[in-house]
């Protein structure tokens, strides 16, 4: 499979009053032409500021230690702000949160729709119109005529999030990053999103890097899937090699620590204490201290990757060919053997 | 089971004018019953009236119509004193946003004390400082966080500050909304799992009110599901996930996307068209025992076969 981006030893850190955060410590992936991979991770793990790189939108205050982010023979990091300027929104286009601040509530949202594609494609004003409309109906919107002319405070939550979607595609992005972009809808309408996600992929060939903390989106709409934690990821793998064979203690915790619907009469599984200060970044390896299977060496030296498979990696050093033989909780060795054994029962 | 009913909602109704002419009917005519030492669960999707019901019962609105009983006295409507003072003792909220609903401005101590003191729940001073220092150890934090700010503390030790600040009172009932929303997945588990505990280990009871279904359904006994303002469904969380009647029940279960990609890859979402169904013409019917829909017996009799 063809490489479409490739993020190689990115570091990235943040300057405050109490010092420097490292917030991004040594991030490396490949994305694949057309597929979805999917970020997962708490809060402060890293996985929006690594977007935030992609796109050249780092606040102020942050900058590139080191690393590079290959993408059509250039460095992304690298460009001067004109260059990125010309390659955001036009290669690689970026969908938010919260759809109702990312639109403009004192423009109609034809206009949104619209702008990117006079800036970005040299088209007409007449020309330009006709594919905002067009935009509109590939979204998933009744009366695109209409919808052009209202304002985002006239449309509910879902269809704002698919008017941010139109103009993200406006200009045939290669590129999609989307940032937790069903995390304020209601399940219904994240569910809809998300087909139409995966649809739109499907007809226009995208790549996509979806970010979420929420393990079942993950599972739904994820090819492979990077865990990432304290500024690090620390496994990826195909969507079944992470869900179904996970070997990193945090990747287990995580995993664990979702309710289980057919049966919730264990208790939840709680990962103890906090994720780490990144003002002073721990050494070894940063899940340690939160993790009862942590070996001696976890609390000295980082973790390499070690191979699982073609696909699989895991920066664990209970991987390693010294380490004792220690299993992932016999619950989720549970729970894992009931997903394999197939699907829940219709509803 | 009527004794030990501890809270009961009749015909509750609260509209909101809009503009002149305009009612919004956020919460229109739900009944139920809530029993001693049980987890209610609350579910339903932005607008369906599930925080508007848990805070017309704790009276941060006034019902337009209906009747609430707490602890066998009403609740709603004129109260006197004695009333008002149990109310404001025995039942308790715990907030979806823990930064917005701690006051920055001010230390722990004084924010866990807050209701111990308006109430004079203590006679000296090193009693009250006492109390706050036990409630701190009991939800997981430890006794020198009472001289810091909110801001010094993670999202989910804020959230057990306000569960502190809630269990102070030595509430019978506490309504938790959306309390484990904004945390991040791991501290949602130890959020709940302290929650659990200490209703083990005090006797209390929850409207435990949420949009995430998944987390409903594990700390909840019973539970209800709102849509525009009405209870579609009521029933034991088995009830509910494994034999959902009501169609709207059916869909809002089939959008759940759930953590195993080999089940995710042949989902298949129930759409709910509610143009075909009046919730205004149909009753609430008991289908088995304790297990109650929304609909005309048409309906039911359609949803069933």
């Amino acid at each position: 499979m063809e490489k479409i981006l490739q993020v190689n030893n990115l570091h990235v850190s943040f300057k405050t009053h109490n010092g420097m955060v490292r917030a991004i410590r040594g991030v490396n992936f490949d994305l694949y032409k057309g597929e979805t991979l999917a970020i997962v991770g708490e809060s402060g793990s890293g996985k929006s500021v690594t977007t935030k790189v992609l796109m050249g939108i780092l606040a102020k205050n942050g900058m590139i230690d080191d690393g590079e982010v290959l993408f059509d023979g250039m460095d992304l990091t690298k460009l001067t702000k004109q260059e990125i300027t010309a390659i955001r929104g036009k290669k690689i286009a970026m969908i938010f949160q919260d759809p109702m601040t990312s639109l403009n509530p004192t423009m109609t949202v034809g206009y949104q729709i619209l702008e990117s594609l006079v800036e970005h494609q040299n088209l007409s004003k007449k020309e330009a119109k006709a594919k905002a409309i067009e935009l509109i109906e590939l979204v998933g919107i009744t009366e695109p005529e209409k919808r052009y002319k209202q304002y985002p405070h006239q449309l509910s939550g879902g269809m704002r999030q698919r008017i941010v979607i139109a103009i993200a595609l406006a200009c045939n992005p290669r590129i999609l990053i989307a940032d937790e972009p069903t995390t304020a809808l209601d399940v219904t309408i994240q569910a809809q999103i998300l087909e139409l996600i995966k649809e739109l992929q499907q007809k226009i060939g995208l790549s996509i890097i979806f970010i979420t903390h929420d393990l079942g989106v993950v599972a739904n709409v994820a090819d492979r899937v990077a865990v990432m934690y304290a500024g690090k990821i620390v496994e990826y793998g195909t969507v079944q090699e992470i869900f179904l064979e996970p070997y990193h203690p945090y990747t287990w915790g995580l995993l664990a620590s979702v309710p289980e619907m057919e049966d919730t009469s264990n208790e939840l599984y709680a990962i103890p204490g906090a994720p780490p200060n990144l003002l002073e970044p721990p050494k070894g390896d940063a899940f340690a201290v939160r993790s009862e299977f942590a070996l001696k060496i976890d609390f000295e030296e980082e973790p390499p990757f070690f191979k699982i498979s073609d696909t699989h990696y895991a920066a664990t050093w209970l991987l390693h060919e010294n380490a004792p033989a220690i299993e992932m909780p016999a619950m989720l060795k549970e729970r894992i053997k009931k997903m394999k054994k197939g699907v829940p029962h219709e509803r | 089971m009527k004794d030990n009913m501890i809270l009961s909602v009749k015909n509750l109704k609260q509209y909101f004018q809009i503009g002149r002419k305009g009612i919004l009917k956020a919460v229109d005519d739900i009944s139920f019953d809530i029993y001693r030492g049980e987890t209610f669960g609350l579910v339903g999707e932005s607008g369906s009236g599930k925080s508007t019901t848990g805070r017309s019962i704790i009276r941060l609105y006034h019902p337009t119509g209906g009747e609430i009983i707490f602890n066998h006295k009403k609740i709603s409507g004129h109260i006197d004193k004695t009333t008002e003072k149990m109310l404001r003792t025995k039942m308790q909220m715990i907030f979806q946003d823990p930064m917005a609903s701690l006051n920055p401005r001010k230390k722990v101590m004084d924010i866990i004390a807050q209701g111990i003191d308006i109430h004079k729940m203590y006679d000296t001073k090193e009693e009250r400082t006492e109390k706050v220092y036990e409630l701190l150890e009991v939800v997981g934090l430890s006794r020198e966080h009472a001289h810091r700010y909110p801001h010094e503390f993670s999202g989910g030790q804020r959230q057990r500050i306000g569960i502190a600040r809630a269990l102070i009172m030595e509430p019978d009932f506490i309504i938790a909304d959306e309390a484990i929303s904004a945390l991040d997945v791991s501290i949602q588990a130890q959020v709940v799992n302290l929650m659990k505990k200490i209703q083990e280990e005090r006797g209390l009871t929850y409207i435990f009110i949420a949009h995430d279904l998944s987390m409903v359904k594990y700390i909840s006994d019973r539970i209800g599901v709102m849509h525009l303002g009405k209870i579609v469904e009521l029933g034991s969380a088995s009830d509910i996930y494994n034999h959902p009647i009501h169609p709207y029940t059916k869909s809002l279960l089939s959008a759940i996307p759930q953590p195993n990609p080999l089940y995710e890859r042949y989902r298949k979402r129930v759409h709910y068209d509610k143009s075909t169904i009046d919730y205004d013409l149909g009753q609430l019917v008991e289908v088995e025992s304790g297990h109650v829909v929304l609909g005309t017996s048409e309906e039911l009799s359609q949803w069933m076969s």
